[in-house]
């Protein structure tokens, strides 16, 4: 849940029981300092990136290329420093873009 | 007071350890899961429950762990199924604890834990004070503390029914003095189980972890809903107040034994209210007694429930009283102690109220005596004396 935009007024039951999936909802992209940048070119589609995402935000698509779900990536780096092809590179954040 | 029927009808009445006459008490108030890491003085109750378990006489799971920590924490997943649950602790094993012990409230499960009361490290000493659980007062747990065996037992029923109660649904500590009750022999009744059980309605909660109806529980909780949580446990906790008292109401009629949040004891006339909780009140009733026949006029202000904090109720009993004098054992370290605290916060801006004065005793463990409590309560009419300063003292060794 974002701070700014509250989609939908929700009562609060005590103990804040919720739906499951909550993750889906709060979405942590905003977080990020540093965002990881997937270069086609070296990657071999492996998959290790995917594995090793703690927020399980990497998805594959039908070429076998790897994207990241940016919502949800918190810029840890962890797919970065695991892939074995550097095809993951580290930039600084813009909170424009 | 009311007798109920099955008082009349000869009550069981055992001779039995503090903490034999707990067990057997918790076992009646059918807990589907314990988890508890034994420790000094707790260990004989959970001893007790766990040899009750293996040999069938209690049915109930008993998880075996590897700390504190894990304990609550295994009780907080079990609690989140809809299980009954209960734990007790004790001192270094409720300071490990204390991360869980706010999990526990902020979730809302209602876990029943005894706490025998010991001091906290350092110097390492395993005896008896209160240190340890009015250090954990803010963690939104209900507090109440027994005075005797009998009490210790007789809170436990009272507390699930709280605990449970739906507009509620806070853990609760049912504390009870390490040594000085868990391992004493004294008379006591166990509540009788078919009573118990028609007294404490089983645990049905609104929402548990089902696979078939997937709930979160515990989640994340941002700046936006942050608040909210702790304005619920606020509310639920006065709330909580009335909800003991009715219970404790109903306890009385249905067992024959009457509770309160607080009591008074020879305190009509008292120009001097002595105030305390736990077993120091037994000792502090004889040294009134005794001080009544000198003619001073001195009567005592038991506290029961100290989370809640029952303030209106406390100002109706000692309201128009001179003096009164807070026996602790604890000490808020540089800040008076716990219970002189709550009551002059709750005091302050209201009329006719005591002036108060608060002395930490007994602890770790040290022998308060008759005479301890008289020459207390003489030195204040001797001498002026801060408001807050340590007695029994030995100088000789400062
Ligand atoms: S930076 Fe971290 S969160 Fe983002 S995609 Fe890589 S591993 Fe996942
Ligand atoms: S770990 Fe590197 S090489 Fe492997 S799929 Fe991910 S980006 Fe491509």
């Amino acid at each position: 849940m974002s701070q700014s935009k509250k989609d939908e007024t929700i009562k609060l039951i005590p103990g804040g029981i919720t739906g499951p999936k909550t993750t889906i909802v709060n979405k942590t992209g905003s977080w990020r300092t540093f965002i990881p940048i997937f270069n086609k070119e070296k990657c071999n589609k492996c998959g290790i990136c995917g594995i090793f995402c703690p927020e399980d935000c990497i998805t594959e698509d039908e070429e076998g290329h790897r994207h990241p779900d940016y919502d949800f990536c918190k810029g840890c780096g962890i797919c970065a420093e695991e892939c074995p092809k550097d095809a993951i590179e580290m930039i600084l954040d813009s909170k424009e873009g | 007071m009311i007798k109920s029927n099955i008082l009349k009808e000869n009550p069981k009445m055992k001779i039995l350890e503090g903490s034999m006459a707990v067990a057997q008490t918790v076992k009646t108030c059918k807990p589907n899961i314990v988890s508890a890491y034994p420790i000094t003085p707790q260990t004989h109750i959970v001893e007790d429950i766990a040899q009750m378990v293996a040999d069938g006489e209690m049915q109930a799971d008993y998880i075996k762990v590897d700390s504190e920590f894990s304990a609550l924490s295994a009780l907080i997943g079990a609690c989140a199924t809809g299980a009954r649950t209960y734990s007790s602790t004790t001192s270094q094993g409720l300071a490990l604890m204390f991360e869980v012990l706010f999990n526990a409230s902020g979730m809302r499960m209602p876990i029943v834990m005894t706490v025998v009361n010991r001091a906290l490290s350092a110097p390492l000493n395993i005896w008896n004070d209160q240190h340890d659980s009015i250090a954990v007062r803010d963690a939104g747990w209900i507090q109440l503390y027994a005075e005797d065996n009998q009490e210790a037992c007789d809170l436990l029923p009272i507390a699930y029914k709280v605990a449970e109660d739906k507009e509620i649904l806070l853990p609760t500590m049912c504390c009870m003095d390490g040594f000085v009750l868990t391992h004493t022999f004294e008379p006591v009744v166990i509540p009788e189980e078919s009573l118990v059980d028609e007294f404490l309605p089983s645990f049905r909660p609104d929402y548990v972890l089902d696979p078939e109806n997937p709930v979160t529980i515990g989640a994340y909780g941002g700046p936006e809903i942050y608040t909210e949580f702790r304005y619920q446990q606020h509310n639920a906790m006065i709330n909580a107040e009335e909800k003991i008292e009715r219970a404790m109401n109903e306890f009385g009629e249905m067992f024959g034994r009457e509770y309160n949040l607080v009591d008074g004891y020879r305190l009509d006339d008292a120009d001097i209210v002595l105030i305390s909780m736990g077993s120091l009140l037994g000792t502090m009733k004889d040294a009134v007694d005794d001080m009544r026949e000198d003619g001073v006029k001195v009567g005592i202000l038991k506290i029961t429930s100290y989370r809640p904090f029952p303030k209106e109720k406390i100002y109706e009993k000692i309201r128009g009283i001179e003096t009164g004098i807070v026996f602790e054992k604890d000490v808020s370290i540089g800040m008076g102690a716990g219970l002189l605290n709550d009551l002059k916060s709750s005091l302050y801006g209201k009329k006719q109220t005591p002036s108060l004065y608060g002395f930490a005793l007994g602890l770790g463990g040290r022998d308060v005596t008759i005479d301890n409590i008289k020459d207390a309560v003489n030195k204040l009419k001797t001498s002026k004396l801060d408001d807050f300063g340590f007695i029994n003292l030995r100088e000789e060794v400062l």
